[in-house]
């Protein structure tokens, strides 16, 4: 039965029914509120036996994590944009290590500028750092999604990260449905380390390896991932018959199957998608949407397959690759293979900006009758650009682009950071 | 033939006034000893929780401050130890793939993180009601006092229940050498060669971890070093009594990083304290409450002399004027801390130092 | 293990597949080195060897005592009057005093004779019968080891009781009878045949008679040097070994109330200091002594009572640093009131006075004349001038005597004469118990090599271990503990032992204030301070350690942090 609820308090319930045994956190918005949740559960001795440990830095919250994970107990940390990067080292080391740690990211923009709002240059920028990245496109799947990824952690002994979109998701206040303790709990057996720190079967974990062997640990860590990709869908499947339905996956076609142009996307822009869809449809126009679910693992051949009937493809990307363009466009062509299906990138919503069926629609529209460029920046404000590009022009020292710019808009920074 | 077997009571509680080699603190053991006088590493069967075939340098102080810490707190725990261990030479000399030297359960992860690593142990023992297994996070000087010092604080702050034990050989050994902010002043290492009229390293900088520990009124802080093996294990064991954070610093003489001989590390060590140069002493409760009196003292030439990082204080002309300083530093050490015999920390210069006389004397403290 | 990741999680103790010893170039070697006291011992005592039994307390006394009689079957007369320069050598006089060796050594032989310790049990007998000739400490230890080794010992002794010097020189009052008797009578109780009373006129005649395989001449030199006084009548004159001989077998001479000792040797203070008691009424004492503060043991000669005595004058030659007496003995006399005249000599009798002129020293430390004469009263001399041996048994025996007309040995202590062997006062430099007592094995350990066709062993001196190579900071201060001493007073009259045995504390805590030095001591260092934990401790307490070649990196750390210097570092081979 569904509830209302705010999402962060959902993300926290979904947590806290697979009984985690160690909770580690430092504050950073948007995540503050799954965590403030879960330290009010443990506090009121809700979640026992569990430990919150409140650690002075997010570098701090994965080691800690590393070490209760290392020690046999299932670990879960929170955060976001700068504080992933704060992380970034001790990603690297939890996913090299095998621990099963399962950790939300309320995906945030990363700074300079400061920015508290969404997009998905924090979990993008560590894509490669070993963990299973899945994106949640609503809030119920990212409640289903922490169910699923405790389990696929575990079996597969590779962390996992649960991104979900800042603000967006995160601050929603819905209707959800909750997997009962039942439902959790005949799901997610205890946790049966692969490598457990223990005084009665001493191991060495986390040794030096060198050339002789360094390329073969890295094939094996891939091939681990590959294996991912058969589990999930297994998983998911498995916990949607408890739950009655889809639980995330690798990923899920929306009028994909005719479609000839196909949107490719992460995150809470589906649902946004699916209606513009919907409309444009009814219009006549063949259009359909693939999600991305699981981006580490890239399903590269669930991929190809999905896209196999499209004329065009349009890559929605929530975050930018400086000097470059899109990051899943990248995924997307190598998945293509040989396949010269014309494709176009559209970088959107960065920072916090809506990402609107108004908007979009012109996009799709241009991009379906192949009058879309390869990288598009939706809804750029080029007057504000031009401006700036003049006043740098005649001017020998400038200052940053990005204050003029907010200068120019009258925008004084705002919110918590 | 087994002395220690007929002896009578009386003998055995007349040794305890007799402080020789053979029942007294400075040798590892003795077949004299009584079963409680004798260290653990006089045991046949240590744990050896750090073994052969690891690839330190020769005479490495480091190694055998690990083997000498962890096996006396191996022994405080009955066995049930785990240990989180930061980068450096520790780990790597221990840990290259295919071989590992460690005989208890351990993890490396990072550089910087082995006090939240050991944290999240804790965490995780406390979880699962597996209290009885005990943690400690290990690491060098560099990994402790500069990049693992916030992670460090961290740990001490929460009050989480892990013996932190740093390995001081006062530089970045493991990448070559280079300054950390225990490197005392007047060394030459890669990064602080005495060029340009400096010292070697300059004077002025660096930090006491041990005061910084103190800072916290974590319940127990001390220092040692691996030339007193009895001081050493006492401390150990003192410390595993406790629960709570705790922290110890061990000066581990490095022959690569120091140049000195591989044979003399143990000496160095001892010349460290006899000098006044590396102070050694305990606090509880954030207050010092008793320091190893120097028992044959040195100047700190003799100490320095031995040693090629210190070289150009002695190349054609020399640095008196450096060497000065220094005295002038262990002389500070030797009245601060009330390092000479008779003599008491000052009060108040200390953090928490108790007024003079309230100090026991460590030196010797496990003579019987 | 299947389980685990690959490659970064590895198995406990894997190391030891690298074998890091290779990276060695020198080796640690564990060494038995000489001790200096050991290499000072002219018994040749295993000195370090008994003092680390004895440190373990208890039953390890008994350890000790055997490793001492091993070598010396005098412990405690030698714990009584040996002059031990065991302790000069110590190299624990670097650090505060000597360890007290002397005073453990006495301990040991007293607690022995307390206990009624056996004698360790000889060998099978060899069926080879040996002569030996004078029971003074060369004799007795010479007849100890031969028994020990099997061989059938025939002991002849001139005197009354055997002993030698230890009986009719030492007086009492240093060496108490009943330890002497003691020691003998554990001699005896191995086999050895003691015939007192018997001199050897003619050695080749008792060779022949007895067909002995072989034999040692332990004669001694107990025929005082004399010098004449102008003026002296002979009854006021005697010599010191005479008179102790004398005052030992109970027949003190009258000496008169003002006695002059003239000469500065250890037996010229044993004189004055014997003559000092007589005159305080010990009068002639009957030996052996009774127990040592029973209460009546000195009785008052009787008679009419004496002038009031005065203390005893030794007269010398030159000054008291140059004194051959040893320190402690010239300390005792002092202590006893016993007066000086140093730079003397005596130069003439005049009636109830001698004349003595003064001396000065020249550039060499000789004494010169002055010229310059002073009177001194006395009613009688005591010559203490040195004693040389009666060779006169030896007579008839070609060669043995040298064209200097002494009786050398070789190495092995052998004479000219292959099977005749001799030691102790006969041809020593040097004359003591130790020195004897060190002869009297030598000479056994040839004899028995020369009996079985074996080389004769030689005696090599290895290079003792300095202070340099001990590691001293293992060693706690330790003040030495000073043996009790029986008081002035009743020192005056009676004989009384002046030095007392150490109580057991205290030999305990002396016997572990000793290095060890060039011995392990199993001190656990070496197990200890190996970074790469490549010392082996296999056994229980005790045994030995070793080194784990196949880790060992060759630091050398062992090597530097032994206490005792007992591990060397030898260069590979490659
Ligand atoms: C007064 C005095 C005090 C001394 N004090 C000390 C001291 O404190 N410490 C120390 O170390 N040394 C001391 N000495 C020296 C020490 O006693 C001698 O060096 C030692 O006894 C020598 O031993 P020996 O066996 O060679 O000779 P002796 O002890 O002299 O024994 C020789 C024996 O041979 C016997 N003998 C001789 N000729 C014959 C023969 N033809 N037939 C049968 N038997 C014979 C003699 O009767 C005698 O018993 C002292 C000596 C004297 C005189
Ligand atoms: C984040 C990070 N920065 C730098 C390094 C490189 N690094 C590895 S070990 C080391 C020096 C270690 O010094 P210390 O902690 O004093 O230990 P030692 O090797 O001297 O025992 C450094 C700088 C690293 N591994 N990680
Ligand atoms: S460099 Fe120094 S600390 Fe590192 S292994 Fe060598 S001796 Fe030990
Ligand atoms: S310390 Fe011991 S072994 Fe060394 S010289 Fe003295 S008594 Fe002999
Ligand atoms: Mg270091």
């Amino acid at each position: 039965m569904a509830e209302q609820i705010e999402a962060s308090v959902a993300i926290a319930t979904a947590v806290a029914r697979c009984r985690p045994e160690v909770l580690c956190a430092y504050p950073i918005t948007p995540q503050t509120h799954i965590v403030e949740a879960l330290s009010r559960m443990v506090r009121a001795g809700d979640l026992a036996p569990c430990e919150m440990v409140n650690v002075e830095s997010e570098y701090s919250a994965c080691s800690v994590a590393i070490g209760a994970s290392a020690a046999g107990a299932r670990a879960y940390t929170a955060t976001a944009s700068q504080g992933l990067l704060y992380m970034a080292e001790a990603l690297f080391n939890a996913a090299g290590l095998g621990l099963p740690i399962v950790m939300t990211v309320a995906n945030r923009a990363l700074g300079a500028p400061i920015n508290i709002w969404n997009d998905h240059s924090d979990a993008l920028a560590v894509r490669d750092c070993g963990f299973i990245q899945l994106y949640a496109a609503d809030n119920q799947e990212a409640i289903d999604m922490h169910i699923l990824a405790f389990r696929i952690a575990e079996q597969l002994s590779l962390p996992v990260m649960v991104c979900m979109d800042g603000y967006v998701l995160t601050h929603a206040i819905e209707p959800l449905e909750l997997p009962s303790q039942e439902q959790v709990d005949s799901f997610l057996p205890p946790f049966a380390p692969r490598q457990i720190l223990d005084p009665d079967e001493p191991m060495t974990i986390g040794a030096m390896v060198g050339p002789e062997a360094f390329t073969e640990v890295r094939y094996l860590a891939h091939l681990r991932q590959q294996e991912a990709l058969d589990a999930i869908p297994a998983l998911a499947q498995e916990l949607s018959e408890r739950t009655g339905r889809a639980c995330g996956g690798l990923l899920s076609g929306y009028r994909t199957s005719d479609a000839a142009l196909v949107v490719v996307a992460m995150g809470s822009v589906l649902g946004t998608l699916e209606v513009l869809i919907d409309e444009m449809r009814g219009e006549g126009l063949s259009v359909g949407a693939l999600a991305i679910k699981t981006f580490r693992p890239f399903p590269r051949a669930e991929v190809a397959a999905a896209l196999g009937g499209a004329a065009r493809i349009l890559v929605l990307e929530r975050a930018i690759a400086i000097g470059a363009g899109g990051v899943l466009t990248d995924s997307v062509r190598w998945a293509l293979g040989a396949r010269q299906t014309p494709l176009h990138t559209v970088i959107a919503g960065l920072g916090g900006r809506p990402i609107t069926r108004r908007s979009l629609r012109p996009v799709l529209e241009a991009a379906a009758t192949g009058g879309l460029g390869e990288l598009h920046f939706l809804d750029l404000r080029q007057d504000l650009v031009d401006r700036e590009l003049a006043r740098c022009r005649s001017s020998a020292r400038p200052g940053p682009h990005a204050e003029a710019i907010l200068r120019e808009i009258g925008i004084v920074g705002a919110g918590p950071v | 033939m087994s002395a220690a077997a007929d002896r009578s009571p009386q003998a055995e509680r007349r040794d305890e006034g007799l402080r020789f080699y053979q029942t007294g603190t400075f040798a590892v053991g003795g077949r004299l000893l009584a079963e409680h006088q004798r260290t653990v590493q006089s045991q046949p069967r240590r744990p050896s929780s750090l073994t052969k075939g690891h690839r330190a340098c020769q005479g490495c102080g480091e190694a055998l401050g690990a083997r000498y810490a962890l096996d006396a707190a191996l022994r405080a725990a009955g066995g049930r130890l785990i240990a989180a261990n930061a980068t450096g030479c520790l780990e790597v000399f221990s840990s290259p793939y295919p071989e590992s030297s460690w005989q208890l359960p351990w993890i490396h992860s990072l550089f910087a993180n082995a006090p939240a690593v050991a944290s999240g142990i804790a965490a995780a023992l406390r979880a699962k009601g597996r209290e009885d297994v005990r943690v400690v996070g290990q690491g060098g000087d560099g990994g402790t006092v500069d990049i693992g010092l916030a992670c460090l604080s961290g740990m001490f702050e929460r009050h989480d229940d892990v013996l932190y034990i740093c390995y001081d050989n006062q530089a970045y050994m493991n990448t070559g050498v280079q300054r950390s902010a225990a490197t005392p002043p007047g060394a030459r290492t890669a990064t602080t060669e005495p060029l340009g009229g400096h010292p070697g390293n300059d004077f002025g900088q660096g930090k006491s971890a041990p005061l910084i520990a103190l800072a916290h009124e974590i319940p127990y802080v001390a220092t040692a070093t691996v030339a007193e093996l009895h001081d050493l294990e006492a401390k150990v064991a003192r410390a595993m009594e406790i629960r709570g954070p705790r922290y110890l610093h061990l000066l581990v003489p490095c022959p690569l990083g120091w140049g000195s001989e591989p044979s003399e590390t143990i000496l160095i060590a001892r010349l460290a304290k006899e000098s006044g140069l590396f102070p050694v002493f305990e606090a509880i409760d954030g207050a010092i409450h008793a320091v190893a009196k120097i028992r044959r003292q040195v100047p700190v030439r003799e100490y320095l002399r031995r040693q090629r990082r210190y070289a150009h204080l002695f190349a054609d002309g020399g640095r008196e004027d450096v060497i000065d300083r220094l005295q002038a530093a262990a002389d500070r050490n030797i009245v601060r801390f009330g390092l000479l015999e008779g003599s008491a920390p000052l009060a108040g210069d200390l953090l928490g130092a108790p007024a003079p006389g309230e100090l026991d004397d460590l030196s010797g403290a496990q003579a019987p | 293990m299947s389980e685990r990741p690959f490659a970064i999680t590895l198995e406990v103790g894997s190391s030891r597949a690298n074998h890091t010893g290779s990276w060695r170039s020198e080796r640690p070697e564990y060494v038995r080195r000489m001790p200096p006291c050991n290499a000072a011992c002219p018994a040749g005592e295993d000195i370090q060897g008994w003092l680390y039994e004895a440190e373990a307390g208890g039953g390890g006394y008994h350890s000790a005592w055997r490793a001492l009689v091993a070598v010396n079957p005098l412990p405690a007369v030698m714990g009584h009057v040996c002059f031990h320069p065991c302790e000069e050598a110590c190299n624990r006089l670097a650090l505060d005093e000597a360890v007290g060796i002397n005073a453990v050594e006495r301990f040991l032989g007293e607690e022995a004779i307390r206990r009624g310790w056996e004698p360790p049990s000889p060998a099978q007998p060899s069926g080879r019968r040996v002569l030996v000739v004078g029971s003074g400490p060369a004799g007795l230890s010479a007849a100890w080891q031969l028994a020990l080794r099997g061989h059938h010992v025939t002991l002849r002794e001139r005197s009354k009781q055997p002993g030698g010097m230890m009986r009719y020189g030492i007086p009492a009052y240093r060496l108490p009878r009943r330890t002497l008797d003691a020691e003998i009578e554990r001699i005896t109780a191995l086999g050895v045949q003691i015939e007192c009373g018997q001199r050897v006129g003619s050695l080749a005649y008792a060779l022949q008679e007895g067909a002995f395989d072989a034999a040692f001449l332990a004669l001694g030199a107990d025929v005082a040097h004399h010098i004449d006084i102008p003026g002296a009548t002979a009854a006021r004159v005697i010599d010191a070994v005479a008179f102790l001989h004398a005052t030992a077998e109970g027949q003190a001479p009258v000496l008169g109330r003002r006695v002059v000792v003239y000469g500065g040797g250890d037996t010229a203070l044993d004189a004055a200091r014997t003559a000092a008691r007589l005159g305080h009424g010990a009068g002639s004492l009957p030996a052996p002594q009774p127990l040592a503060g029973a209460p009546g043991a000195q009785e008052d000669p009787g008679g009419e009572a004496p002038p009031a005595p005065q203390e005893p004058v030794v007269v010398y030659r030159r000054t008291a640093e140059r004194m051959p007496a040893h320190p402690q003995e010239l300390a005792e006399a002092r202590e006893e009131g016993i007066s000086f005249r140093w730079l003397s000599t005596i130069a003439a009798a005049r009636g109830e006075r001698l004349v003595l002129e003064r001396m000065r020293l020249d550039e060499q430390g000789m004494p010169q004349p002055t010229g310059e004469l002073e009177e001194l009263p006395a009613d009688c001399v005591i010559l203490a001038l040195g004693e040389e041996p009666d060779l006169t048994p030896l007579q008839g025996l070609d060669g043995v005597i040298g064209e200097d007309g002494r009786v050398a040995v070789n190495e092995a202590m052998m004479t000219a004469r292959p099977g005749l062997f001799a030691g102790g006062d006969l041809i020593a430099q040097e004359r003591n118990v130790a020195v004897a007592v060190g002869h009297g094995r030598r000479a056994a350990r040839s004899i028995d090599a020369y009996l079985r066709g074996f080389a004769m062993p030689g005696e090599e001196a290895p290079e003792p271990v300095a202070f340099a190579d001990l590691n001293p900071w293992y060693f706690t201060d330790a003040p030495r503990q000073v043996a009790p001493k029986l008081a002035r007073i009743r020192r005056q009259s009676t004989f009384e032992e002046v030095v007392l045995t150490l109580a057991e504390d205290s030999a305990l805590y002396e016997a572990r204030r000793c290095f060890s030095c060039g011995s392990c001591f199993s001190c656990d260092n070496c197990y200890g301070v190996c970074p790469d934990d490549a010392v082996l401790k296999p056994g229980p307490d005790g045994s030995p350690y070793a080194i784990d070649l196949d880790y060992c990196k060759g630091c050398g750390m062992c090597a530097a942090e032994c206490p005792c210097g007992a591990i060397a570092m030898v260069p590979e081979q490659t």
